[in-house]
Parts: C-alpha cells; sequence; structure tokens
C-alpha cells in the first residue's frame, strides 16, 4: 500500500482525507470546510505528487483536491508538483537495493536455489506426474497461504480495533528478533560457506550480535533513518529469499497473483481489513505500524521528539507481521502492501520541527513480494539475465504508475496489483518469447 | 575469459552510457523516471518483434538451416521498424505530457523536448545495450576459451564495442527523430530509420568484424555530428567550450536544452 505523508500543515488548505470524504460532493468549497476529524493537524499523511509524472494527460484540474473539478489550481498544486518526482526516486532507489541484494544472493548461494521443503502452509507438493495435477496442488497451496494471510489479518486488525497494543507489540518484536538473529545467521552461514571463508564462533556472535541489536533498536525505537532504512531493505530482502527458497514453483506465481488480488481488494474495498485498519489509525490519530513500513522522509521515523502519550503509544507498535507468525512464514504481508498513511504524531504542535520533508511510505511486503518476483526470474530463467532486467524494469514502471494514481487519488491505494501485473506478463513473456531471440541474435552477433 | 575481460568489456560497452548516466540523468529525478520510461517503452518493441519472430518460426514450421537465417534476417529488419516506431510513440506521449506539465504549472521550466529527445535516446540505447550484451559478459565470466572450433576469438571484444556504439548511436538517433517530429519534417526520421536499418543490416557481415565495426562507427560519427548541430550546438559554441570561453556553460545555468 501506498500513501503519503505531509509534513507542513501550512500546504493543507484541503486536508486530503477530508477533500476525498467531501469528494462526494462536487461543491469546490467542502474541500476547505472539511477540516473536522483527526486530521486537525496538517498531517493528512498525503502526498500530492503528481505533476512530474510523465504520463499524465488528463485534465489538470483533476489533480485539485481530490478530484473535485472546478477547483482552482492553488497553492496545492504547485506543492504536488514540485514533490512529485523526487518521491519516485525515493522509492525507486530502496526497491531497486533490496532487489539488488535478493539478485546478487541468488545468483551465488545455491543454499537458496536449493529445494529443502516447503512450509506447512504449502502442503501441497508440486513433484507430480501430470500437468492438472501440478496445477491443482499449486492453486490448493495457494488457497491455504492466501486464508492463512487473510485470516491473520484479519486477526490482527481486531486487535488493533479493540487496542491490543501491547500483544501486537510483543508479536511484533518476536518476529524482527527472529528475523533480524536467526535469518541473519543462517544467511550469514550460507554466504560463507558459499566463499568458503572460515569464521569463528566468537566473531560470528559478535558480528551477528551487533547487526541483530542494533537493528532492533532502530526498528522499534529510535535511530538515524538511513540506517534504519537499511535494516527495513536487509529485512524485507532475508524475508524474500526465504519465500524463494520455500516456496515451491508455480505456487509462487499463482500465489503472487492472488496477492495482488488481494491486495487490491483489501485497500479499496469498504469492508476490507488494510482499508479498516488504516481507518481506524487516523480515526486515533496515531501513526499505523511504524517499524514495518518503509518511510522515505525523515520526519515520522526518527521517533518523535515531544512525549505525547498517544504518540508515544503508536510510535511503539511497530508491526510486524510477517515476521509474527512463525520462523518459516510470511504472513499477513498484504497488511504490508499498504502505505498507510502516517497518521502521525497526535499534538499538532510538535509536528516536524527540521524536517520539512514530504515522504512517500511504502508497506515492506511491497518489497517482499517485488524481490521474490524479480528473486524468482532470475533463479528460474534459466541463467538469463534479460528476464531479470525485463521483470525489474516492469516493477519500476508499475511502482511509477502507481505512485501517479497516489498522486490523483490522493489516498491509501495498493502498490502490488500494478506492478506484479507488469512483472508477471514480462516474465512470461521475456522468458518464452523474448529470450530465445535473442539468444539467436547473440549467437550470430547480429545486433538490432 | 578471465575477470579481465568482463570488466573490460563491460566498460567498453556501458562506459560511456555510464558516464553520461552520472553526470547527466543521476542528478534530476524526472529524467531518471523518463529514462526508465524511454527503456520500458524499448523493451515493449522489443517484445512485440520477438513475437513476431516467433510466429514466422512457428508458421515455418522451426526448420534448422538457411531459412532460420533468413527468417532471422526478417526478424532483426521488422524489430529495427518496430523500435522506429515505439520510439515515435514516446515521443507523442511525451509531447502529451508536456502539455500537461505546462497547463499546470507555467512558472516552473518543463523539460525541453530536446532534453527529453536525449533521455529517450539514452534510455532506448542503454536498455538495447543492456539486452544485447548482458547475457554474453556474464557468459565470459566463466571458463572456456574464445575461438576454439576455429571462430574468431575476438567475440566478446567485437560485441563489446558494437554495443557501444548501438548505445551512442541510440542517444544521436533519439535527438534527430524527436527534432524531425518537432519540426514535421519527416526527412530525418526517413534518415534514423534507413541508419539504423543500415547498421543492422550491416551486422549480417560479422564475423567480417571490420566492415561491420568500422562503417557503424564512420555512421555513428556522421549522426553524431548531426545530431550536434540539431540540438543546437555550431562550430562557434565548440570553440568557446574548448577554450572554456563560455560563461554560460561555465556557471552552469539551468537552462535545460
Amino acid at each position: 500500500m501506498l500513501t503519503f505523508m505531509a509534513s507542513d500543515s501550512e500546504e493543507d488548505a484541503c486536508n486530503e482525507r477530508t477533500s476525498l470524504m467531501s469528494a462526494e460532493s462536487p461543491v469546490p468549497r467542502s474541500c476547505q470546510e472539511g477540516r473536522q476529524g483527526p486530521e486537525d493537524g496538517e498531517d493528512a499523511a498525503q502526498w500530492r505528487s503528481q505533476g512530474r509524472e510523465e504520463d499524465q494527460e488528463e485534465d489538470p484540474d483533476r489533480y485539485v483536491c481530490s478530484g473535485v473539478p472546478g477547483r482552482l489550481p492553488g497553492l496545492e498544486e504547485e506543492l504536488t508538483l514540485k514533490y512529485g518526482a523526487k518521491h519516485v526516486i525515493m522509492l525507486f532507489v530502496p526497491v531497486t537495493l533490496c532487489m539488488v541484494v535478493v539478485v546478487a544472493t541468488i545468483k551465488s548461494v545455491r543454499f537458496y536455489t536449493e529445494k529443502n521443503g516447503q512450509l506447512i502452509y504449502t502442503p501441497f507438493t508440486e513433484d507430480t506426474p501430470s500437468v492438472g495435477q501440478r496445477l491443482l496442488n499449486s492453486v490448493l497451496n495457494t488457497l491455504i497461504m492466501l486464508s492463512v494471510i487473510v485470516v491473520m489479518t484479519i486477526f490482527l486488525v481486531v486487535l488493533y480495533k479493540y487496542r491490543c497494543y501491547k500483544f501486537i507489540h510483543g508479536w511484533l518484536i518476536m518476529s524482527s528478533l527472529m528475523l533480524l538473529f536467526l535469518f541473519t545467521y543462517i544467511y550469514l552461514g550460507e554466504v560463507l560457506k558459499t566463499y568458503n571463508v572460515a569464521m569463528d564462533y566468537p566473531t560470528l556472535f559478535l558480528v551477528v550480535w551487533n547487526f541483530g541489536a542494533v537493528g532492533m533498536v532502530c526498528i522499534h525505537w529510535k535511530g538515524p533513518l538511513v540506517l534504519q532504512q537499511a535494516y527495513l531493505i536487509m529485512i524485507s530482502a532475508l524475508m524474500a529469499l526465504v519465500f524463494i527458497k520455500y516456496l515451491p514453483e508455480w505456487s509462487a506465481w499463482v500465489i503472487l497473483g492472488a496477492i495482488s488480488v488481494y491486495d487490491l481488494m483489501a485497500v479499496l474495498c469498504p469492508k476490507g481489513p488494510l482499508r479498516m485498519l488504516v481507518e481506524t489509525a487516523q480515526e486515533r490519530n496515531e501513526p499505523i505500524f511504524p517499524a514495518l513500513i518503509y518511510s522515505s522522509a525523515m520526519v515520522w521515523t526518527v521517533g518523535m521528539a515531544k512525549p505525547d502519550p498517544s504518540s508515544q503509544g503508536a510510535l511503539q507498535l511497530p508491526y510486524d507481521p510477517e515476521m509474527e507468525e512463525d520462523s518459516c512464514d510470511s504472513l499477513g504481508e498484504p497488511s504490508y502492501p499498504e502505505v498507510l498513511e502516517p497518521p502521525l504524531p497526535g499534538s499538532p504542535g510538535e509536528e516536524l520541527e527540521e524536517e520539512e520533508e514530504r515522504g512517500v511510505k511504502l508497506g515492506l511486503g511491497d518489497f517482499i513480494f517485488y524481490s521474490v518476483l524479480v528473486g524468482k526470474a532470475a533463479a528460474t530463467g534459466s541463467g538469463d539475465w534479460n528476464t531479470t532486467l525485463a521483470c525489474f524494469v516492469a516493477i519500476l514502471i508499475g511502482l511509477c504508475l502507481t505512485l501517479l494514481l497516489l498522486a490523483v487519488f490522493k489516498k491509501a491505494l495498493p502498490a502490488l496489483p500494478i506492478s506484479i501485473a507488469f512483472g508477471l506478463i514480462f516474465y512470461f513473456s521475456t522468458d518464452n518469447l523474448v529470450r530465445p531471440f535473442m539468444d539467436t541474435l547473440a549467437s550470430h552477433q547480429l545486433h538490432i | 575469459m578471465t575477470a579481465a575481460v568482463f570488466f573490460g568489456c563491460a566498460f567498453i560497452a556501458f562506459g560511456p552510457a555510464l558516464a553520461l548516466y552520472i553526470f547527466t540523468i543521476a542528478t534530476d529525478p524526472l529524467r531518471i523516471i523518463f529514462l526508465i520510461v524511454g527503456a520500458f517503452f524499448w523493451l515493449i518493441s522489443l517484445l512485440l518483434s520477438s513475437f513476431v519472430w516467433f510466429v514466422a518460426r512457428a508458421i515455418t514450421g522451426n526448420r534448422d538451416g538457411p531459412i532460420e537465417k533468413y527468417l532471422l534476417i526478417f526478424g532483426v529488419l521488422v524489430s529495427v521498424l518496430i523500435q522506429e516506431m515505439f520510439r515515435f510513440a514516446y515521443y507523442r506521449l511525451l509531447k502529451k505530457a508536456n502539455e500537461g506539465l505546462k497547463t499546470i504549472n507555467p512558472d516552473e521550466p518543463a523539460p525541453s523536448m530536446r532534453l527529453l529527445a536525449y533521455v529517450s535516446g539514452l534510455g532506448f540505447g542503454i536498455m538495447s545495450g543492456v539486452f544485447s550484451f548482458v547475457n554474453t559478459l556474464s557468459d565470459s565470466l566463466g571458463p572456456g576459451t574464445v575461438g576454439i572450433h576455429g571462430d574468431s576469438p575476438y567475440f566478446f571484444l567485437n560485441s563489446a564495442f558494437m554495443t557501444q556504439v548501438i548505445i551512442l548511436l541510440h542517444m544521436f538517433w533519439g535527438i534527430i527523430f524527436f527534432d524531425g517530429c518537432e519540426k514535421k519534417n519527416w526527412y530525418p526520421l526517413l534518415a534514423v530509420i534507413l541508419t539504423h536499418l543500415l547498421v543492422s543490416a550491416l551486422t549480417f557481415l560479422n564475423p567480417q568484424y571490420e566492415i561491420s565495426l568500422v562503417s557503424a562507427y564512420m555512421i555513428m560519427v556522421l549522426t553524431g555530428i548531426w545530431a550536434f548541430f540539431v540540438a543546437g550546438g555550431s562550430r562557434r559554441s565548440l570553440k568557446r567550450y574548448l577554450l572554456c570561453q563560455d560563461k554560460n556553460f561555465l556557471l552552469y545555468s539551468q537552462r535545460s536544452r
């Protein structure tokens, strides 16, 4: 899910949320009147980007105030345009980094491409003689996995609704502990094995301990933004690698498709769990799960300077849906795939003193599934780099389009569907059509 | 086939493009986006041309022999035409986007069509170069002896130089093409399509690298000079630049060219 955050209050003449709610009425002025509600402060967390996107052909009026026609373009438009392209790049860079880490690992460390069993969430094997049986098994695996994710998401939303913050907090801490320590230890072990480097246990303990402890502090408490972003990218890459290893071939592709559809429904349908989560958080004016959302701007994540009870509580609410389950498993990714709006600091006064930055937030689930797609393309593309690159470009273009839509619609949007759709189309077409063509051309040294 | 060959060929093929990217594109987020969209358009054109080739091969029954070579030639020519078609399509898209940008925000200077021509050409070139060469590059890391069966031992070097020339050519073609479209002058477009066909056709002569590579470089130099004049350069401006007398350039003004 993609959401954006606004840091300045003065720009928010029209609160996106309220403007969105008042978008039903065609009266332009409703944008200004709709100031009531949770967003008293500025933080509607909406990123009015747009403008710099190249494929905008629509009527400029559409960008005003979430689609209310006829409103004069004002201050908002300028800000909208000023921050457009920069935020797209601020998301391109971490997504690219995560994919690079995953692809580099897949191509060098053989552990992650070896088949070594399956998760209990995908119990049906794909080792069947007939194609029909294999397809059926992968569909069944997908159904099971998806229902697990749906149940976990609903459970999480229920917990959040009934304010069981401590439970959620504990759950998230357990998951990040597991990711940061256990998975890192396994990863480090495999990398050392691949390069035949010996490391003694005391050094290993020191390295893993430092990495994990600093990671826990950065993600769940305070830390430099860049370090937090780096850790979030690392844990997304680790999670994606686990998926690539343990999901069987066809099931992985069907799961990717199903998760995108689920993400679309969960974020956009009125009764979708993720939408309810976002709305509840906004009503309470709390930041949603700051630890499991990748945030591209400074303010929100570095911790609130002033002790504000509501924001404190909210800040301690790192959300690690994925990690919570058990070790090898993913879970409510769809929870992340949303970008949640940064409900932010309860009181308007404590805004960002220094940070004037507006930023966009992208859920870690999106990172994970993008990397799973590209990693699988790298793992199964028969050593072909063209497929990997094509999927990479397709995902970036999908992300660009999603951000464009975000600027147009100004509300939380699912980030998976467009990118995964493009990625899947390009994977299958490049693997089957382009690869033979380019291989034949390269062997005859013909250039097109 | 060692790391030396790998790095050497990689930098030969992608060095100029990387330098251009770092110095002119990486600084502005909008240009990066236009570059990636350009790359995407080239990718779609490649997809279409592969599909056409695939269908043609399926129709003629997948036989081996000379017919395979003819089908390949057919595929290459069709691919060149489709690439130029998509270059035109990208031009139309950018035109609409530019208009949209101008109406929304009249104060800030939107990127000029010349800049977009350069960026789109570079995007096409980078994607084309990467797709042609990256598999060969990754093979060069492994063990093997080039040309052990009597083929030319200069396979990697030739591919690297050819890739470099194609990337630069795409960039020049982009500039000339867009300029022709802007001025509604159709001869530059025809010239671009013909030179593209010529360069691709010359590669049919491989492995006689002398002819194909040298002529490709000559065409690149000529196209480069043409693109320079089309983009607004002149002998005077070049002299001023070389003698460090161009005050505007020295101050690095923000005018987008």
